[in-house]
């Protein structure tokens, strides 16, 4: 059995024609898991006998012969920015190092609720903020494909787990590119879905406005069966959209001859990576070529001021978001305390590491009075200008291509002492989450050095099913 | 905007952040090295144009205004089912069974 062959489709009909049973498959990962993972960190925390009780379950309904969930014995990882009731939940930080939550994310209740057998929660960078996972208090995650380097952040433990066979697929999260670009470092698909069409209930807040819920695997039509699963309307999460989810993975054979992919000049720089370059532009070729697809060189002139828009938006939501970390109710509290004033400082200079301090402040002087209306006001009107370039540009064309990251992964430690260039890693990502729409990155080939190279598709609100059919495309013209 | 000292000193106040002198040092550096970076956004004449603060005020329901948009998202004001307090408290630091207990409130 080889366990970095099998897709959801796969996994789910074997168990379903009593090929394998859901126990034996759930086992088999833990010994992988329990024989690889020191080496590279991809869990937190392994949840054993929920994922053994789920698959028990799978496996006396397949016995009688009943019918089975869609996902029925699925093994999957989750990343631990997710509350799992009764499963201690980090968020990659000391803040919660004992957390047990009460409840359940909408997203894992769902998946759950198909019959997904969730092996763990994986490592991350803390409270979702970064591009390498070596944010995380718990010790970063190495790359599968070269444990020298990184796998991307901040779901980098979600996406390692995929790229080294540790599950069949995985969730994480996506605020300012952390699906989209490890997936790309790690060479996995990663999906961010429209901002709303997946709940956020249960997703430990980073930043509202801007964080979403998406899937890791290893193909196209996997993200789309999963996404299938998740999406849809959460009377828990207002901002849910209540939008109808379409049949994705019926949808993901539709022809894509005609459709029109715009090439934005502003994501192909003076610069940057010559092999990410040709990679990605030799992609959109054969997209031209064998599936007959247009391509319209398009312009997102507003691109270079999506990084700073960013981190005011997404730090000033922040700021607020993580002023529940006071020592009250859960989570750290410090010992050298003696008033309510000390106990809020010190729990949260205890518990919170550098970035997500750094954060924080620069959130809250992006809001501080005086400030606003520069920073925080001012990112917000920048962020209808980037709406609009996209508006623009979908009325001319039906998908956005672009490189995912500038580069492909970069070693362990490269860029810890320099903010600044850390944040820039997002260069290609973050305007999809400011505006909303989806995106998707696609595994599109390897650096000389045998590093993987994505490139992310993006589409209008709601049409996911472009993003499947154009990326199934992809992988058929790649494999003929 | 140069950001002083005194300013990292009045925002980990507001942020509720006791910072060590390390910390107040690196920081200083980090906000003003982000900062000056950020301030390119200033290039940008933003005169006239909405800010955004959500993504979905945009979403399908075109034809409704103000808060008819957000029609979908109200529910009736019903007592539904509440967190049970053994629960609430079960992940409290300090607690008597009934309240998280914390530090007593000194006035400032």
């Amino acid at each position: 059995m080889d366990l970095n062959s099998l897709t959801v489709a796969s996994t789910v009909n074997a168990i379903r024609e009593r090929q394998m049973t859901a126990t034996a498959l759930a086992e088999d990962f833990y010994r992988r898991i329990e024989a690889k993972d020191g080496e590279i960190h991809a869990f937190l925390t392994l949840s054993k006998e929920r994922a053994l009780a789920a698959a028990t379950k799978v496996d006396a309904l397949a016995a009688k012969g009943d019918p089975l969930p869609p996902l029925a014995g699925l093994p999957m990882a989750i990343k631990d920015v997710m509350v799992t009731r009764g499963l201690r939940t980090t968020a990659g930080s000391k803040i919660l190092e004992n957390y047990i939550p009460p409840y359940d994310c909408t997203a894992v209740a769902r998946l759950e609720a198909a019959g997904v057998v969730m092996l763990g929660k994986t490592n991350c960078d803390e409270f979702a903020m970064g591009s390498s996972t070596e944010n995380s208090a718990y010790g970063p995650v190495r790359n599968p494909r070269d444990k020298s380097r990184v796998p991307g952040g901040s779901s980098g433990g979600s996406a390692a787990a995929v790229a080294a066979g540790f599950a069949v697929a995985s969730l994480g999260s996506d605020t300012g590119g952390s699906i989209r670009q490890p997936a790309s470092f790690c060479g996995v698909v990663g999906l961010m879905p429209t901002y709303g069409r997946v709940s956020r209930y249960g997703l430990i807040a980073f930043a509202s406005s801007l964080d979403h819920i998406g899937p890791f695997t290893r193909t196209v039509k996997d993200a789309a069966l999963l996404l299938g699963i998740i999406a849809g309307r959460d009377p828990l999460d207002s901002t849910s959209a209540d939008v109808p989810v379409p049949d994705y993975a019926a949808e993901i054979e539709k022809p894509v001859r005609g459709m029109k992919i715009g090439v934005p000049k502003e994501y192909f720089t003076e610069g940057m990576d010559a092999e990410v370059r040709t990679a990605v532009e030799d992609a959109i070729q054969l997209l031209a070529a064998k599936a007959g697809c247009e391509v319209v060189p398009i312009s997102l002139p507003h691109t270079p001021y999506a990084i700073p828009s960013y981190y005011l938006v997404a730090t000033a939501e922040a700021s607020s978001n993580l002023a529940r970390y006071d020592g009250v109710r859960y989570g750290h509290r410090s010992p050298k305390s003696s008033t309510l004033s000390e106990m809020y400082r010190r729990s949260r200079d205890e518990g919170f590491g550098p970035e997500v301090k750094r954060r924080i402040m620069l959130g809250t002087y992006a809001l501080s009075a005086g400030y606003y209306d520069a920073y925080y006001l001012k990112a917000q009107k920048v962020r209808t200008l980037l709406t609009r370039d996209f508006e623009e540009a979908f009325a001319e064309v039906d998908a956005i291509i672009t490189p995912t990251s500038p580069t492909p992964a970069f070693k362990i430690g490269e860029k810890v002492d320099d903010p600044l260039s850390m944040y820039l890693a997002d260069i290609f990502t973050v305007t999809a989450d400011l505006v909303g729409v989806p995106g998707m990155s696609i595994p599109c080939g390897n650096s000389r050095e045998g590093l993987p190279i994505g490139m992310q598709i993006m589409a209008q609100h709601f049409d996911e099913s472009t993003l499947f059919r154009l990326g199934h495309a992809y992988e058929q013209a790649r494999a003929a | 905007m140069k950001v002083t000292e005194k300013d990292v000193l009045y925002v980990a106040d507001l942020a509720n952040l006791e910072l060590t002198p390390e910390e107040r040092t690196r920081m200083l550096r980090d906000l003003n090295s982000i900062l000056e970076y950020v301030d390119r956004l200033n290039e940008l004449d933003t005169d006239g144009v909405p800010p955004m603060a959500q993504v979905s005020d945009r979403y399908g329901v075109t034809e409704k205004k103000g808060t008819a948009k957000f029609e979908y998202a109200m529910r009736a004001d019903e007592l539904g089912e509440c967190l049970d307090r053994k629960l609430a408290l079960a992940n409290a630091p300090d607690s008597d069974g009934a309240f998280f207990k914390v530090p007593k409130v000194i006035e400032r």
